[in-house]
C-alpha cells in the first residue's frame, strides 16, 4: 500500500503554472499524484492522512541557490545537518552549497562526498557546487565534466572573483562544453583587497577602508562580454547595485544567457545599518546606498533579478567578535530568506507568486533540477506559510549553529509553518493558528 | 576628587570627538589650563585620581601619546600600568575581547587604548565596566589629540570663531583629522583641506569643509596650518609616487607658508618626517611652529580628560 496525502484547504501558488488559487494536492509515495483548484473542497478535513492547509499558502518548497556550510573543515560553524534543520524552519527544501569549504570542492569524490553525508544527516536535498579553478585559486580550471557527472549542479569559485581572464574565458568555453551553469562572483580583486563596506559618505566617518560599488559593475560588464564571446550559462551569484542591474538588463535584452540573483540582506538593508561597527552587517559584496538597496527592489519586481538568496554564511564568535576591519564577512540567513522577500510582498513590490518564482521555478530551471513545481510527477517537496504571521528575529532560537543574523530584533510578518521533503513533514512550527 | 567638583562629561568614556557637545570641549579646555599651570610649578602632582588604577594599552606601538597618558596619569597620582602589545597575549591570538575582559577583571578605573582598527575602541568598551579613552583607533578619531590642538590655538588668542584652519596631507588615513574636522566645525571654525586627491577620502565634501589640491590656493587666507603625518609606507607609489615629489607640491617650506595670512602658525600632531611634509626651516622656527608647544598642551590635556572622568567615578555614575 502506497502512503497518500491529502492537502486540503489551500491557497495553491505554483510559479511555474502561474496557480494562484484555492485548491488541494495529493501526495503519493513522495511525488505530488494530483493538485488542482477546487479538489479536496468537500473532504473530511479530520480525516486520517488529510493536512487541512486553512487557507494558508501551499508552495513548492523553496530552493536556496546560494548556502554555505562549515563542512566539510568548519564544522564549528555550521554541519549539512544543522544547516538543514535552519533551511526546513525557513521553508527551503533544496540548498545549492558552496564548494570553498576546506577542502575546497573541486574533485569528483568531494562532491560525491557532499550528496552521501547530506543523504545521511540531512532532510533538506543538498546539493553541491564544484569549484570553477583548482582551489579557488583562479589559475587552473577544473574537471568540470567529471564533477558534473559526480553531481555537480553548477561551477563557482565562490565569493572570489576570476582577475585572469583568459582563464575566465577558456573555463566559460569549456564549462558550455557541457552546458554547465557558471556562477560569478563580482568584485574587482585588487579595488577591493582589504576593504570593509561600500564607500560613502558613513564609511569616512567610521574610517573604515572602503570599495565602490564600480568594483561590482566593472566586473559585470566585463563577465558579460566573455559570455557574448563564450555562449556559456552565466549566472551572477548576488548583485548588489543599480549599474549593475542596468548592464546586466542590457545584456538579457540582447539575449544572452545571462541571469542574477540577489540576497537577501541586500533587499533588506543598506550601508548605513553598519551601525557602530557593527560585525554581523559586513557581508560580501558590501551593503550598498539606499538608492541601490531599491534598485535591487525593483529589480525582483521588474524580474531582472531572476533568483533571491539567503547567502547563508555561518561565522562564529571567534571570526565575527573582532574589530569590524579584522572581522570576516557573512551573514547567517537560511531562516530569514523568506520572511525578507515576503516583506516585498507585504509593501507592495512585487506579488506573492512573482517572488517564490525566484526562489522555486527559476533556480530549478537554471540548476536543472525537477522540484521547485506543484505538477504530477514532481517531488512532494512541499512548504505552507503563513504570509501574515508577525515574529521578530531572537539569534538565540536560530537552528543554525552560528547565529550571525544581521537582522536580530527586526520584525518580520510571513513564516513558513510547516515543510514538506518527498511528501514527509520535516518541519512544524506546530504554533496554533 | 570630591562630588563638589561639577561632572564634565555626559559620558563615562571619550570614544571621539563626535560624541562630544561645545560645552563639554569647553570645560575641558578650561581644566586643562588650570593644568598647564600645574604642570609648570614645581610640585607637579596632585591627588585627584589617588588611589585609581589606569592601564595604558597600546595594541599599535606609541611613544609619545603613551608617554603623555602615563605621565598625566602619575601626575594627577594614579597608578598607571603600560600594556604594550608586544608583551601582551594578543600574538598569542587571543582576540581583543578576550584581552579586555581579561584587564577588565583586574579592575582599572580607566583604561586608555590605541589600536590599529577603527571603531576596535568603542568595540571593547562596550566590554568593560571602566572608563576608556581613545587614545586613536585606525582611520577613525583621535579625541585627545584634537583636544590639545584646540588648547594650543585657544592658548594663542585666538578664538575659534571665523579662524581658518588649513588641514594638510593624508586625511585618507588620518584619525588626527577626522577629530579636527569635527572638533573645530563644532566650534566655528572654517577647516580647509589640502592635499592629492589619493589622500583624500572620496566623500570628503560631506565633511562640510572647502578642499583644495593645490596648497598655495588652500593656505590662502589660512589663519593655523595642520601638517598630517605621512606613513612612510605610503609614499612609495601607492598613494603618492615619491618622498620628493610629495615634498614638492604637499610638503610646508617657507615659501608656500607665505601664502598663508601673516603670523599664521603652523602645528603638526608629531612625529614629523622632516624634507617630507614638512621643511626643517619652518619646524624649527619657534616663531611660527607650535610643535613643541603641543606636546606640552597634550599632558595637560589628558589630565583634564583624566581628571573629568575619574569625577564620574566619584559620582558614583554608572558605566554607560
Amino acid at each position: 500500500m502506497s502512503k497518500r496525502t491529502i492537502f486540503c484547504n489551500a491557497h495553491l501558488i505554483d510559479p511555474a503554472s502561474k496557480l494562484d488559487t484555492k485548491g488541494g494536492l495529493v501526495v503519493e509515495d513522495g511525488k505530488i499524484a494530483d493538485v488542482g483548484a477546487g479538489m479536496f473542497a468537500d473532504i473530511d478535513r479530520n480525516a486520517p492522512d488529510v493536512i487541512d492547509c486553512h487557507g494558508l499558502v501551499l508552495s513548492p518548497g523553496l530552493i536556496d541557490m546560494r548556502v554555505s556550510t562549515g563542512e566539510p573543515g568548519s564544522e564549528h560553524r555550521e554541519t549539512l545537518e544543522s544547516a538543514s534543520r535552519a533551511a526546513l524552519a525557513g521553508g527551503i527544501t533544496t540548498i545549492i552549497v558552496m564548494p570553498n569549504t576546506d577542502p575546497v570542492i573541486d574533485e569528483p569524490s568531494l562532491v560525491d562526498f557532499i550528496r552521501r553525508r547530506a543523504e545521511v544527516t540531512a532532510k533538506v536535498h543538498v546539493l553541491p557546487m564544484a569549484a570553477l579553478t583548482r582551489h579557488l585559486a583562479g589559475e587552473v580550471m577544473t574537471e568540470i565534466g567529471l564533477l558534473k557527472e559526480a553531481g555537480a549542479v553548477a561551477f563557482t569559485d565562490g565569493d572570489r572573483t576570476i582577475s585572469n581572464t583568459r582563464v575566465l574565458r577558456r573555463a566559460l568555453s569549456y564549462a558550455s562544453s557541457f552546458d554547465a551553469l557558471v556562477v560569478g562572483h563580482a568584485e574587482d580583486p585588487n579595488l577591493t583587497e582589504g576593504t570593509a563596506v561600500n564607500e560613502c559618505e558613513y564609511a569616512m566617518r567610521l574610517g573604515l577602508p572602503a570599495a565602490p560599488a564600480l568594483a561590482e559593475t566593472m566586473i559585470v560588464e566585463r563577465d558579460i562580454r566573455l559570455v557574448e564571446m563564450t555562449g556559456a550559462r552565466y549566472h551572477f551569484g548576488q548583485i548588489s547595485c543599480r549599474a549593475s542591474l542596468e548592464a546586466i538588463a542590457k545584456a538579457k535584452a540582447h539575449g544572452l544567457p545571462i541571469t542574477c540573483g540577489v540576497s537577501a540582506h541586500h533587499l533588506a538593508l543598506n550601508e548605513l545599518d553598519v551601525g557602530t561597527y557593527y560585525t554581523f552587517m559586513k557581508v560580501k559584496p558590501p551593503l550598498r546606498s539606499e538608492s541601490d538597496r531599491l534598485s535591487m527592489v525593483e529589480g525582483v519586481a521588474s524580474g531582472i533579478i531572476d533568483v533571491i538568496v539567503s547567502s547563508h554564511d555561518p561565522q562564529a564568535a571567534d571570526t565575527k567578535r573582532q574589530p569590524f576591519a579584522q572581522a570576516a564577512f557573512g551573514a547567517a540567513g537560511l531562516e530569514t530568506l523568506l520572511p525578507v522577500a515576503l516583506g516585498l510582498y507585504h509593501d507592495g513590490s512585487a506579488d506573492l507568486r512573482h517572488i517564490l518564482k525566484r526562489m522555486t521555478s527559476t533556480p530549478a530551471k537554471l540548476l536543472g533540477l525537477d522540484c521547485g513545481v506543484l505538477k504530477k510527477g514532481a517531488p512532494a517537496d512541499l512548504v505552507l506559510i503563513d504570509t501574515d504571521r508577525p515574529f521578530v528575529v531572537e539569534p538565540d532560537l536560530l537552528r543554525s549553529r552560528s547565529k550571525n543574523t544581521p537582522f536580530k530584533g527586526r520584525l518580520f510578518q510571513g513564516q513558513a509553518m510547516k515543510t514538506f521533503v518527498g511528501g514527509e513533514c520535516v518541519f512544524d512550527r506546530g504554533a496554533p493558528r | 576628587m570630591s562630588t563638589a567638583y561639577p561632572p564634565i562629561l555626559q559620558s563615562s568614556h571619550l570614544l571621539g570627538i563626535q560624541g562630544l557637545s561645545v560645552g563639554e570641549i569647553t570645560k575641558l579646555l578650561d581644566l586643562a589650563e588650570e593644568y598647564v599651570a600645574l604642570g609648570r610649578a614645581k610640585d607637579k602632582k596632585v591627588a585627584v585620581l589617588k588611589g585609581r588604577t589606569v592601564i595604558n594599552l597600546f595594541f599599535e606601538p606609541s611613544t609619545r601619546t603613551q608617554s603623555s597618558f602615563e605621565l598625566a596619569g602619575k601626575r594627577l597620582g594614579a597608578d598607571v600600568m603600560n600594556m604594550s602589545v608586544k608583551t601582551s597575549s594578543v600574538t598569542k591570538g587571543e582576540t581583543l575581547i578576550d584581552t579586555a575582559t581579561t584587564l577588565n577583571a583586574m579592575r582599572p578605573d580607566i583604561l586608555i587604548v590605541r589600536h590599529q582598527n577603527s571603531g576596535a575602541v568603542s568595540m571593547l568598551a562596550r566590554k568593560v565596566n571602566c572608563c576608556v579613552v581613545n587614545a586613536g583607533d585606525g582611520s577613525h578619531e583621535h579625541p585627545t589629540q584634537a583636544l590639545l590642538d584646540a588648547l594650543t590655538i585657544r592658548r594663542r588668542g585666538k578664538s575659534f570663531q571665523g579662524l581658518t584652519v588649513a588641514i594638510c596631507g593624508d586625511v585618507l588615513h588620518s584619525r588626527v583629522a577626522r577629530s579636527n574636522i569635527y572638533l573645530l566645525g563644532k566650534m566655528g571654525a572654517r577647516v580647509r583641506l589640502i592635499g592629492p586627491k589619493t589622500l583624500m577620502p572620496a566623500e570628503v565634501t560631506r565633511y562640510g569643509v572647502e578642499t583644495f589640491t593645490d596648497m598655495k590656493e588652500g593656505l590662502q587666507g589660512a589663519d593655523i596650518v595642520m601638517m598630517l603625518r605621512l606613513q612612510l609606507e605610503r609614499m612609495s607609489g601607492a598613494f603618492v609616487p615619491s618622498t620628493r615629489e610629495y615634498f614638492r607640491y604637499w610638503g610646508l617650506d617657507r615659501e608656500k607658508l607665505a601664502y598663508a595670512n601673516p603670523g599664521a602658525l603652523v602645528m603638526h600632531p608629531g612625529p614629523m618626517n622632516r624634507g617630507v611634509e614638512i621643511d626643517s626651516a619652518v619646524a624649527d622656527d619657534i616663531e611660527v611652529s607650535l610643535v613643541h608647544e603641543q606636546v606640552e598642551m597634550g599632558v595637560a590635556i589628558r589630565m583634564a580628560v583624566l581628571d573629568a572622568l575619574g569625577r564620574g567615578l566619584a559620582a558614583g555614575g554608572r558605566i554607560v
